[in-house]
């Protein structure tokens, strides 16, 4: 018996079918052509064709974000693959699996200069989980499986591949072998806390006062969401959620404390400031939660909870370390603390939430909305929730609007919300918002944006007509860079440098010209009808665009070099 | 505080890069890097030296620890070790005065002359770091240093202990 050959194209596409990959999202090119060669002879995986790789990553990230399932890109070398260095960067910073596929100049090349040839693994050294140099073609499918396995477990990240163009051609075959279960012996991600450091931290639980939970991307990620709702309604405690872990508790959960951290509500601030006891589960303490780290939450023991060992003690020191799986982890704690008969303190609890009510009764997260005046961009989100009843997926570009979606609209269930909280990049939301879309064409999908945001990955208009994926763009147009902006009212004496947007298209045309359906809205009457509008319109991009206040601010807001819990609640007025 | 670091990693094209950038990545301080195969052609080992207080060592030691292609990771300093450097040093051997006198600091510190040219020595020494910081200066007095290699330092710690998979 003869063993049936396969070239290098064939076998990356066996070996992505093998691990049950539905979607490449890519863009083709000369080093690549026979791996799309390859993709056009089957019919088992779908590719998209975005319009810019950057877009190509935010998409395969949206998809995951919104799914749990890694995400797949394809790019051609050089240019190709370094447009995907920023969408590589957005996911290594909020720990998303992704495995992405870069074409390379033939070996015989590598190193030459030639043409379309950059050292895309030394491109993404810094920002990557790991990366594979493929150099051998029989080596394929399993670095491919290696990949998977490396972005899915421990702390997930992105993965690069890089694939020469001489593994894919047709004239070189090797047989195909696939470990779809690979073992790495350098790679043994430590899934299970200590049970010593789960007694302590039990122990530290039990007798806290003024116990506060804060939890992060870790919970969502690992799809621990219902494990956390148990732990918080066991303890009784507050449970405040970092910009990456909305969702993780229900939004709308009365333990619910709010988001904290730079634009967090006070009563989540000052409930870590004042707790004996902060349990941080998969969180990692980052400067946007802490501010000043000399003057943060003082009295507080902290139990930190993360996969990632680097993460425990690196900004803010953790008294009880415990490194593990966060669902794990949570498992072990509630089997200790009913292994210790716990039973909430009443008395200390009453007092902590009666504190905690009087931070509540602040209204940190409020605004003030005038009948006749520009409508304020908290009202847009606030209409927005109401019209999906709280149930959409939104995808959130970088900048006010971002933290007015974060505040006020309470996320139920965790994946809802899908935003670049570690890298901040703006052009993520629309192509987030479609890789969503892409999952869940039935649900309705929110891009939140801003004029400024929007701008950067705009041309996936023309990808979603392709692929008929009739997202929702909403964008808090305020004719400026609003945060920036911001932050020069705030610190640079109003001097608005390079923070307007001078020329804006007409959005509206721009959305028909792609074939699109848009919505201008300008005044507060015409709010909350023509939203409903464009959320009645299936089977079609809606771009809806509102004209919003250009002076409104974000608040609450960290005073800059404080602790976690001085803020400004409104222009000049501090808690 | 000085540490030393002792890394067993794979073999693989690109892992000694990824331990260099994560270095200059993350502003952690390198002053000698050293790297070869093990005798398990697998396996590469590297020593690191470097400065930093016991957050940036502990952070250093995470992180390496982090990247997928490192198997173990030793500090060194904070336990019984031994460590030696290489030196080879090429100095000025011009008059006979100069010529005895680098013969003889070479044998107090029990170095050897490797190689002879017209008007110079090369010398070699092994030992720690602080013993070839001490011969170079004691040289210096005594005649002009035209070149000097140093390999960095390696390291094991004492005894029974050790460093495979």
């Amino acid at each position: 018996m003869t063993t049936e050959l396969f070239t290098g194209a064939e076998m990356v596409v066996k070996a992505l079918s093998a691990l049950k990959v539905k979607y490449i999202f890519g863009y083709p090119g000369g080093s690549v052509l026979d791996l799309y060669d390859a993709i056009f002879q089957q019919d088992e995986i779908e590719h998209i064709l975005v319009r810019h790789e950057q877009a190509a990553t935010h998409m395969a990230d949206g998809y995951t974000r919104a799914t749990g399932e890694v995400g797949v890109v394809l790019a051609t070398s050089g240019p190709g693959a370094t447009n995907c260095v920023t969408g590589i960067a957005t996911a290594y910073m909020d720990s998303i699996p992704m495995v992405v596929l870069a074409g390379q100049v033939p070996t015989t090349l590598i190193g030459n200069d030639a043409f379309q040839e950059t050292d895309i693994v030394g491109c993404t050294r810094p920002i990557i989980k790991h990366s594979f140099n493929c150099r051998d073609l029989a080596d394929i499918p399993n670095v491919i499986a290696k990949a998977f396995y490396i972005a899915s477990t421990g702390r997930p990240g992105p993965v690069v591949v890089e694939l020469p163009k001489d593994l894919l051609i047709p004239q070189n075959k090797a047989p195909f072998a696939i470990e779809t279960n690979p073992t790495i012996r350098s790679y043994n991600p430590n899934i299970k806390g200590h049970p010593k450091q789960i007694r302590k931290a039990a122990k530290a639980i039990s007798e806290a006062k003024k116990l506060v939970v804060y939890s992060g991307g870790g919970v969502v990620i690992a799809n621990a969401s219902e494990l956390l709702t148990t732990l918080v309604e066991t303890l009784k405690a507050p449970v405040t959620n970092t910009l990456m872990g909305l969702g993780g508790i229900s939004g709308t959960h009365d333990n619910f404390i709010g988001m904290l951290g730079m634009h967090g509500s006070l009563e989540a601030n000052k409930a870590m400031a004042n707790a004996d006891v902060i349990l941080a589960l998969g969180v990692r303490f980052d400067d946007r939660v802490t501010n000043n780290v000399e003057k943060f939450c003082p009295n507080a023991n902290i139990i930190h909870v993360d996969i990632d060992p680097t993460s425990i003690s690196k900004t803010i020191n953790a008294h009880i370390p415990v490194v593990g799986l966060v669902d794990i982890v949570m498992q072990q704690l509630l089997d200790e603390l009913s292994a210790i008969n716990f039973i909430p303190d009443e008395i200390a609890l009453k007092d902590w939430w009666h504190q905690i009510n009087t931070w509540r009764d602040v209204k940190s997260v409020s605004y003030k909305q005038v009948e006749g005046e520009k409508i304020k961009p908290q009202r847009v989100i606030e209409a927005m929730y109401r019209i999906t009843n709280g149930e959409a997926y939104v995808a959130s570009d970088v900048g006010q609007h971002q933290m007015f979606a974060a505040q006020y609209y309470p996320f139920d269930k965790p994946r809802q919300w899908i935003n670049s909280g570690g890298a901040g990049t703006m052009g993520f939301g629309l192509p987030a918002a479609m890789g969503a879309k892409l999952a869940f064409p039935d649900k309705h999908v929110i891009c939140i944006t801003g004029d400024g945001s929007i701008q950067m990955n705009i041309q996936e208009l023309s990808t979603c007509k392709q692929y008929n994926l009739p997202v929702v763009i909403i964008t808090l147009n305020n004719r400026s860079l609003g945060m920036v902006r911001q932050w020069q009212d705030m610190v640079y004496d109003g001097r608005h440098a390079s923070s307007y947007m001078e020329s804006l298209p007409d959005f509206i045309k721009v959305a028909e010209a792609y074939g699109h359906v848009g919505i201008q809205i300008d005044t507060l009457d015409e709010l909350e009808p023509k939203l409903k509008e464009a959320f009645s319109i299936k089977n079609q991009l809606v771009f809806v665009d509102v004209l919003v206040d250009e002076k409104e601010h974000v608040y609450p807001m960290h005073i800059r070099q404080g602790g976690i819990d001085d803020m400004w609640i409104s222009k000049g007025v501090k808690a | 505080m000085r540490h030393i670091l002792a890394i067993l990693l794979e073999n693989e094209a690109g892992a000694l890069s990824r331990i260099v950038g994560l270095f200059s990545q993350r502003a952690f301080n390198i002053e000698s890097l050293t790297v070869a195969p093990t005798d398990d052609n697998s396996l590469s080992r590297i020593t690191i030296s470097t400065i930093g207080d016991d957050k940036v060592l502990e952070q250093i030691v995470k992180q390496v620890n982090k990247l997928v292609d490192v198997i173990k990771i030793s500090e060194l300093i904070d336990r019984k070790h031994v460590e030696r450097e290489l030196l080879l040093v090429k100095v000025a051997a011009v008059n006979d005065k100069a010529r005895t006198e680098v013969k003889r600091v070479t044998d107090i510190f029990r170095g050897s002359i490797i190689d002879i040219g017209k008007q110079v020595y090369t010398i070699e020494l092994t030992g720690n770091s602080d013993k070839l910081n001490a011969f170079i200066e004691v040289l210096s007095n005594e005649t002009e240093i035209i070149e000097s290699a140093r390999s960095g330092c390696v390291g094991m710690a004492r005894g029974d202990k050790s460093l495979r998979i």
